[in-house]
């Protein structure tokens, strides 16, 4: 249990400025998503935190005491890697024992924290097993039980579940998340899945180019966007932009339609595909492509030469060279300035 | 410090090249032009103007210039059939690299087995009645006898390193260029011609520069099967340093053997060169 | 004639041409052995028989010939120091190639790789001086330092292709779990690399084993296997060859059947 302060932390490799002058602070027991696009310094942070990485500048502090002149094994914490790090000489056991042993631990306490934790993650009957036995889901099983095991002050997690195929994902993420909210220990946690973002974080640093664009809850990450880069990356399909033209004071012209808006000398126009209603007026839309995807219909279609997305109702099937025209819910409409990119 | 760690890890190995490698190269370069306490290039004189030295450079370049080709065809099949097999893989992997960890001294002693007096080839021969009497196969009358036996033990000893460097060479090369071969209809042939071939270059230039310089250094087999009627450059160079007790002279038979080593890797790495972004 | 039957007899003239390389290989140490343990009189005799007489008259003549027990044992204990040492010192470069990036790495990997460029037992000749003045002359020491110079790039190689094999991952959860460096490099690479760097020193010791120019050059009462055999060649009776060339023979059928798997993992590198 633990806050975890980062500020100002950079870090360079050569020429190349993996981190700019990042702060963060993680509240006690809080899930914290790193989301971001491949390259985008998450796993550079996560790695800072854990001490696998020294930063060039800036500090971190865990629980009020400064780590980041620290090795890993005197920073309370526990790591889950991104493909296991299971000691493949060791059995299920040994590997859930293996920090616990480290810390001198007696046999009788060892044995105790280990059943513990592998009747917490459904393992106690590979215990006896190699990891060359385990697929890949419970190995990732393992990954997590001897993070456990450690009971540390914070629980870093790399993109733990990336090389698992869809489903066992979707059980994992949920088991994960109930694991890790009774375990009440503060996660960090890496991904660059959006849904899985969603579904686990009490809170989502979205990064973009080393910088943190946006910190704040799921919905709110989602609903408004700090940045034009949000809106981009969060959401399947993301978020529609359209140029948008002066109209007068707090009024501007959007594909011929006139929308309120903020009072700024140029904006951009965003709404989400399925805040949209077709109907008589509204945005003229071109359709190009149908997507029927079962719940609903993904419709691909031009509006005033900018692509544009949206969602429909399944009922709906319009074919490709249809003209439809969808009003936006007023309350859903977002604005961008073009300079700056950030919300206005 | 641990910005010092990988040196620190290094510095026995690195202080080990200096002291037993570098060191030792440049001392027997100064001995070389040595003579006396003056620096003078009579030993290399002295060497040239030996009748010997002739015949053994163009001993060594010969059998140099028969044994290589034949190993690097050899070498080719026996990779290709081990890449080819299925079953018994690596059976035959670990029979054809046998050789691999077998002396060169042992090498000549084994074919000596074969071409001595007394030996099989002998026994063969009277056998199937091409003679009536063994003859002496390894004696200075025959010296080309003498050179088929050490090309021969040359060829069964070291083909072997060249074979496991190119099975692991194609094993590098992903599977889909010879699949996009077959659906481009190439034949067997031409397959390996223009896409094994091509791709394989690295290994065979790791191959072509250690066979070759192996090559300018037999020595053990020379010696155990023609004694000294067919001198090569290594067998002059220990001649020298101990019957004769001419280390300068040694030293400069050392530099031609080095000099040859150095030039024939130039030449293979510009023959073969692969471009950086033309590499699997 | 159809395109099966064509297939057909291409798979017979492949399955006759691996017959026949195995043959190659096998059938002139076969003939070494039939000769070494066959009766003096037969190795002498003629014509020779291609199966032993399972006589042991040639072995038990060239074990009790003076010298060979001393220089057998000189081989092995020169083997045995070339070993340790080319593994001490080579699988800590190897370690750092395959952890570290630091300036100078390209420069060690070529002064690694440069020495196969060069032939290597020629350095006997200067290091016999060198080694006369520092009391090394003649000593298993000394000839096992030269070894090493030959078996250290191979073992830097191997060691370095080994442990880059080993996921960095490991190494870090090990941290994370309470290890220091040491700590993990013990309980985590150590046991994992172990069977790898057994296979480097075994072949460490065929390096020594089979080594003749430089054991010949550097040793005069000291003699290991090679060196005795090589000095007796011109006087030495058959018999006494062939044994001697059984016994050069007979362990590195064993040593090369012991590192098999690791032979790629040696080559696979050395292509880079």
């Amino acid at each position: 249990m633990a806050v975890i302060e980062i500020k100002q932390v950079a870090k360079t490799f050569g020429s190349f400025t993996a981190l700019h002058s990042v702060d963060l602070t993680i509240a006690d027991q809080e899930f914290m998503v790193l989301l971001g696009a491949s390259g985008c310094g998450k796993t550079t942070l996560l790695r800072i935190i854990a001490g696998l990485e020294t930063p060039t500048t800036g500090e971190v502090w865990i629980g009020g005491r400064r780590v980041d002149h620290l090795p890993p094994r005197e920073r309370g914490i526990a790591m889950v890697f991104q493909n296991y790090a299971v000691f493949p000489h060791l059995t299920v056991f040994e590997n859930i024992a293996f920090g616990l042993r480290m810390k001198k631990m007696d046999q009788a306490e060892v044995t105790r924290r280990v059943t513990r934790t592998a009747e917490l993650m459904h393992i106690e009957q590979l215990l006896k097993r190699y990891s060359g036995e385990l697929s890949g889901g419970q190995r990732q099983r393992v990954a997590v039980a001897r993070a456990l095991a450690m009971e540390p002050d914070v629980i870093l997690m790399d993109e733990p579940l990336s090389n698992l195929d869809a489903l066992l994902r979707l059980e994992m993420r949920a088991e994960l998340k109930g694991v890790l909210a009774e375990s009440k220990t503060t996660t960090i946690y890496v991904t660059h899945d959006q849904v899985e973002a969603m579904s686990l974080a009490d809170r989502i640093s979205v990064m973009n180019g080393g910088r943190i664009v946006q910190a704040a809850n799921p919905v709110e990450v989602y609903r408004n966007p700090a940045a034009r880069f949000v809106g981009s990356f969060i959401g399947n399909p993301p978020m529609n932009f359209l140029a948008a033209t002066p109209a007068g004071p707090g009024k501007w012209q959007v594909a011929g339609q006139m929308f309120d808006g903020p009072v700024a000398a140029a904006a951009e126009f965003a709404i989400r595909p399925e805040d949209l209603h077709p109907g008589d007026t509204g945005l003229p839309a071109e359709v190009r492509v149908v997507e029927p995807l079962g719940p609903h219909t993904l419709i691909t279609a031009s509006v005033a030469g900018q692509p544009f997305r949206a969602i429909l109702d399944s009922t709906l099937l319009p074919a490709p060279g249809d003209l439809l025209h969808f009003a936006p819910a007023p309350d859903r409409i977002r604005w961008f300035d073009p300079a700056t990119q950030t919300a206005l | 410090m641990p910005r010092l760690l990988p040196y620190l890890l290094l510095l026995p190995a690195t202080a080990f090249l200096c002291l037993f490698f570098l060191f030792p190269f440049v001392q027997v370069a100064h001995d070389s032009v040595m003579r006396n306490g003056v620096y003078t290039l009579e030993n290399f004189s002295r060497m040239a103007g030996h009748w010997k030295f002739s015949t053994a450079f163009w001993n060594t370049m010969l059998l140099t210039a028969v044994v290589v080709p034949i190993q690097l065809a050899m070498a080719l099949t026996m990779a290709s059939i081990v890449t080819k097999l299925q079953r018994g893989r690596s059976t035959i992997l670990y029979i054809f690299a046998i050789p691999l960890g077998i002396s060169d001294l042992a090498a000549g002693l084994i074919w000596l087995s074969v071409f001595e007096q007394s030996g099989f080839l002998n026994s063969l021969l009277v056998g199937l009645g091409v003679v009536d009497q063994p003859i002496l196969l390894l004696g200075y009358q025959n010296t080309w006898i003498i050179f088929i036996a050490i090309v021969l033990a040359e060829v069964w000893r070291a083909t072997a390193i060249m074979m496991v460097i190119l099975v692991a060479g194609m094993g590098l090369i992903p599977k889909e260029y010879g699949e996009a071969a077959d659906v481009f209809g190439a034949s067997r042939w031409q397959k390996f011609r223009r896409v094994t071939l091509p791709m394989l270059r690295p290994s065979l230039q790791t191959a072509l520069i250690l066979r070759v310089i192996l090559a300018f250094e037999v020595f053990a087999v020379v010696v155990a099967l023609g004694g000294t009627q067919l001198p090569v450059l290594m067998s002059e160079t220990y001649h020298w340093q101990f019957q004769m007790q001419e280390r300068g002279v040694a030293a400069a038979f050392a530099m031609v053997i080095l000099a040859v080593s150095v030039a024939f890797t130039i030449l293979i790495l510009r023959l073969l060169h692969v471009p950086k972004g033309a590499r699997v | 004639m159809s395109a099966p039957s064509v297939r057909r007899a291409g798979n017979r003239v492949f399955v006759a041409g691996v017959a026949l390389l195995i043959l190659w290989v096998l059938l002139p140490i076969w003939l070494l052995f039939v000769n070494a343990l066959s009766a003096p009189a037969e190795v002498t005799g003629f014509p020779k028989r291609f199966i032993p007489s399972f006589d042991l008259a040639s072995l038990s003549f060239f074990f009790g010939f003076s010298g060979v027990i001393d220089a057998l044992w000189n081989s092995v204990r020169v083997a045995a120091v070339t070993m340790v040492l080319s593994i001490g010192v080579g699988a800590p470069a190897g370690y750092a190639l395959s952890r570290f990036d630091f300036p100078g790495k390209e420069l060690f990997r070529f002064l690694v790789v440069m020495t196969r460029a060069f032939p290597l037992p020629l350095l006997a000749l200067p290091l016999a001086v060198m080694f006369i003045r520092t009391g090394l002359d003649d000593t298993i020491l000394g000839l096992a330092l030269v070894h090493t110079t030959l078996a250290l790039p191979f073992a830097v190689l191997i060691t370095y292709s080994l442990f880059s094999g080993i996921p960095l991952e490991l190494e870090e959860a090990a941290w994370t779990l309470g290890c220091n460096r040491v700590q993990a490099f013990i309980k985590v690479i150590l046991p994992l690399a172990a069977p790898g760097i057994a296979a480097s020193a075994v072949f460490a010791f065929v390096i020594s084993w089979n080594e003749v120019f430089a054991a010949a050059v550097l040793t005069v009462e000291n003699r290991t296997l090679t060196a005795f055999l090589l000095q007796s060649l011109d006087v030495s009776p058959l018999p006494l060859k062939f044994a001697g060339g059984a016994a050069l023979v007979l362990p590195a059928l064993f040593f090369i059947f012991a590192v098999r798997k690791y032979l790629f993992a040696m080559w696979g590198i050395a292509n880079r």
